[in-house]
């Protein structure tokens, strides 16, 4: 078996005193579509913020390519080749729409995302490039969160709650998008409360709950009952 | 099994309690046993003492972190001179009315630079003690610039004897102390001083619960400028010698002031106890270096700023679960005393 | 025709003032940390400016090559190695160590230098005037607005044109995303303290120049700096420069009425604007 792009091992993860995350264990090959599901709490974002370096953990328990990177900073990480997409889009409002697109491309690693190519994927970011980025609608938005992960070049990205709070029409255009996205060879994890809309793009699933992993498999041969009860905590 | 009773009180503070009468039962007795340097020395530190406690009050529970007690330090000195040369008061009631003065200048200023926020409030307190030490250096009355002494004929008004005056300057300023710290610790366990500590946790909490924090801010600024302007008559009737430069220092009445509550432990009462007697310690050791001597102090205050936040009671306190002087409330049970 | 004058050199006096303030307006900015210490380093570049001119013999100016660099590793490393650990949601950190650092500076100078006024020597250009229009008007003063307008279009270039000034933005919008892009906001941070620093740097040489100095003058420096930044409105760069020349102005005119009033007059139009106008007069105006 190949070494997978990303292997977590044991992540415990704390704010404070609290601990949120209680030896999670994952493996992402290349290539794949991961879906991370789980009801509110269960640690998904905190699993997003530890694997990016938002959050910082013991180095082992979060490996790249072989490499521990648990204990480093969010900006060496996003310089190894991992980009999130935070929950909540979470642009720079000082920042022009092309300003934004423009720093996610600071760490300008080799790949085929550029800022023309971004303008090609979301061709109304062109026409709104020069204006303030929270100008934009929810939807426009996000699609500029996406574009400033892609600016990157990572080889793994992360999408934390990417339909959250959006028109259903504009989830469905950016559902659209995705394939154009991943089809580049790009590794992605989807943390995702639709979990139909996070099957239908994956490889394969997480179910976190309660800060632990409840279930994992294909996403062909897990059953919705699997689901229910890794999601909810009951016995199916 | 009875049930929990919740107190205040602790052991350690009640013998506390017992150790602090019995100290002051001393401390009253100094004149008949101290020298006159010994008692001079000790004036000062009970001035000092009631100045931490009170910028510990602004800074530490409302959050009014102010470089520009100065101010009112200088005011009520210079209302001692003025109030005694030209109104004919005794010194002690031109210090007590210099405290009511600045209570009342305090809300206009309140009015202004409470509207500077954080950082900003800080250099602000500093414009309106500069605007104070400029508009005092152009009263010719007073000596301009180049400041004034107190008359004999008022110095002697308070004693006719030089032991007489030290002995009464000196029990003026364990009695600000010991008012200050009353005051200060009775405020602090009233309904307001718990308002107080709630701003302190979290502003949008207090406001939730109703508190109004910029009355209560506007409340603790008053009483604080009211005290410190007393301190200032007391601190310049020790002097008998003022000028705008001495009565309106930076550094003598702010920077040694937050050094003593940085390094004795901000928010805390015994803190500033501590923190006293370390300026104190420091200064009558290094004083001979000067220009060093401030430098330690000033490495020491960052260092306990970035290092132990808390200070050095806050060390001894989580060490040794101590509180001399209760604030928080402790569930007692089975006659055990265990901290909440 | 006096008070025509005493206006313009208020005017003038402002470039120097928003000098003072546009490093202290920069920091503010990006990192919501209010420098107590600033006055002391822009007397400290004053200092460093009187040591260079006088170990190698330049004019003030030259010596600019040397403090200008030489400030702004000292913010780097300030910023780096001290006030990074004060940044966070409590503001008595990042206060009280400046306030401490504000006296090591203060007494090291006095260390060094003892309490004797000092006075960078400029030459000619001291007492060098133009007239215009029956005004004299000194060059020196000139110099000091015109340095003080490049300054400030520089950073304003700076902040609003070049990736610096986008990563600066961003840092200051949100850290956390900010570092997702690659962003060490340590470093970030310390860019741009070394940046306000190479500004004081230059208002240090220009004060040294116009006036003498000795190591107790920065608490009135960085007041003068803060009425200029407070009166213009937080985060306007221009609206610094207004600040400081409504302060000089001011200072000026109530100098011309009375010699005694002249840093009172600047205080109390301060705290005029303050009171009508609490966010400055030209407060940023959020896109």
């Amino acid at each position: 078996m190949p070494e997978p792009l990303l292997n977590i091992a044991g992540l415990d993860a704390h704010y404070g005193d609290f601990q949120a995350l209680y030896g999670i264990d994952m493996t992402v090959a290349e290539g794949e579509v991961i879906a991370i599901i789980g009801a509110n709490g269960a640690g998904k974002t905190t699993l997003m913020r530890s694997i990016s370096g938002l959050l910082t953990n013991a180095a082992e328990q979060v490996a790249f390519k072989g490499r521990p990177i648990g204990n480093l900073r969010a900006d060496q990480v996003a310089y190894l080749g991992i980009a999130l997409v935070p929950e909540g889009r979470q642009l720079f409002p000082s920042l022009s729409v092309e300003e934004n697109l423009l720093l996610g491309g600071k760490v300008a690693r080799p790949g085929p995302w550029s800022l023309s190519k971004v303008f090609e994927l979301f061709p109304i970011l062109k026409e709104r490039r020069a204006q303030p980025s929270t100008s934009l609608s929810g939807g426009q938005q996000q699609m500029v969160a996406i574009g400033r992960a892609l600016m990157a070049n990572p080889e793994l990205i992360l999408f934390d709650e990417i339909s959250l709070g959006l028109a259903p029409v504009i989830i469905k255009s950016i559902y659209e998008a995705l394939p154009g996205i991943v089809g580049e060879g790009m590794t992605a994890m989807i943390v995702e409360q639709d979990i139909s809309k996070a099957l239908a793009v994956s490889s394969r699933v997480y179910c976190l709950q309660e800060g632990r992993v409840s279930l994992e498999g294909t996403t062909g041969t897990v059953t919705r009952d699997q689901i229910t009860a890794a999601y909810f905590g009951v016995d199916a | 099994m009875s049930a929990p009773v919740v107190t205040r009180a602790t052991p350690a503070s009640r013998v506390a309690m017992v150790i602090a009468v019995l100290a002051l039962v001393v401390l009253v007795a100094a004149p008949w046993w101290a020298g006159r340097a010994d008692m001079r020395l000790m004036g000062e530190i009970f001035l000092y003492l009631s100045l931490a406690c009170l910028w510990n009050l602004m800074a530490g529970y409302a959050g009014l972190v102010s470089v520009g007690q100065q101010a009112f330090v200088g005011f009520g000195g210079y209302m001692l001179f003025a109030l005694t040369m030209f109104g004919g008061l005794h010194p002690v009631a031109a210090i007590l009315c210099a405290g009511l003065l600045a209570a009342v200048l305090s809300v206009p200023i309140a009015a202004l630079i409470f509207r500077l926020r954080g950082a900003y409030f800080a250099i602000g307190t500093w414009v309106v003690a500069e605007v104070f030490r400029l508009s005092f250096a152009q009263v010719s009355a007073l000596g301009g610039g180049s400041g004034s002494s107190l008359p004999v004929g008022i110095v002697k008004s308070l004693a006719s004897s030089r032991s007489g005056r030290e002995a009464l300057s000196y029990w003026l300023a364990l009695g600000a102390a010991v008012t200050v710290i009353a005051a200060v610790y009775l405020f602090l366990r009233s309904r307001r001083g718990l308002a107080l500590t709630a701003i302190r946790d979290s502003e949008a909490a207090a406001a939730g619960l109703g508190i109004d924090i910029w009355r209560t801010k506007l409340e603790v600024y008053v009483v604080s400028s009211a005290f410190t302007a007393v301190i200032g008559g007391l601190i310049f009737l020790q002097k008998l010698r003022i000028s705008p430069d001495a009565a309106f220092s930076v550094n003598d009445w702010t920077a040694f002031v937050i050094f003593i509550v940085v390094i004795g432990g901000i928010g805390t009462l015994e803190g500033q106890i501590i923190g006293t007697l370390i300026f104190f310690a420091l200064r009558e050791t290094l004083a001979d270096f000067g220009t060093i001597y401030l430098m330690v102090l000033g490495t020491v205050a960052i260092v306990v700023m970035l290092k132990a936040p808390k200070g050095v009671w806050g060390l001894i306190r989580d060490r040794y679960d101590l509180e001399l002087f209760p604030l928080s409330y402790r569930v007692r049970q089975d006659g055990s005393d265990k901290g909440a | 025709m006096e008070w025509i004058n005493a206006v313009v050199q208020g005017v003038l006096l402002g470039g120097l003032y928003a000098l003072f303030a546009a490093g202290l307006s920069l920091i503010f900015g990006v990192m919501r940390l209010v420098n107590i210490a600033h006055g002391d380093l822009i007397v400290l570049a004053a200092y460093l400016g009187l040591s260079t001119t006088m170990m190698l013999g330049v004019h003030p100016f030259v010596a600019l090559l040397i403090v200008m660099p030489a400030m702004a590793g000292i913010g780097y490393v300030l910023q780096r190695g001290l006030l990074n650990q004060t940044l966070g949601d409590d503001i008595l950190p990042p206060l009280l160590v400046t306030f401490g650092l504000s006296v090591i500076i203060q007494n090291a100078l006095l260390e060094a230098y003892s309490a004797d006024p000092l006075k960078l020597s400029g030459g000619a250009i001291e007492t060098a005037s133009l007239s215009v229009g029956g005004l004299a008007i000194g060059v020196l003063p000139l110099l000091t607005f015109a340095v003080a307008v490049a300054a400030i279009a520089l950073l304003q270039w700076v902040f609003y044109a070049t990736s610096l000034g986008r990563g600066f933005r961003a840092v200051s919008d949100n850290q956390d995303i900010a570092q997702l892009m690659g962003l060490n906001r340590a470093h970030v941070f310390g860019l741009a303290m070394a940046l306000a620093l190479a500004v004081t740097a230059i208002a240090g040489i220009l004060l040294g120049v116009r006036t003498s100095f000795d190591p107790s003058v920065g608490g009135g420096r960085l007041i003068f700096g803060f009425e200029a930044v407070i009166i213009g409105g937080l985060g306007n760069l221009w609206g610094t420069l207004a600040g400081g020349v409504i302060l000089g102005v001011a200072q000026t005119i109530g100098a011309k009425i009375d010699p005694g009033w002249q840093l009172l007059a600047g205080h109390v139009a301060f705290l005029v604007v303050l009171a009508a106008r609490p966010n400055g007069l030209f407060p940023r105006v959020e896109h």
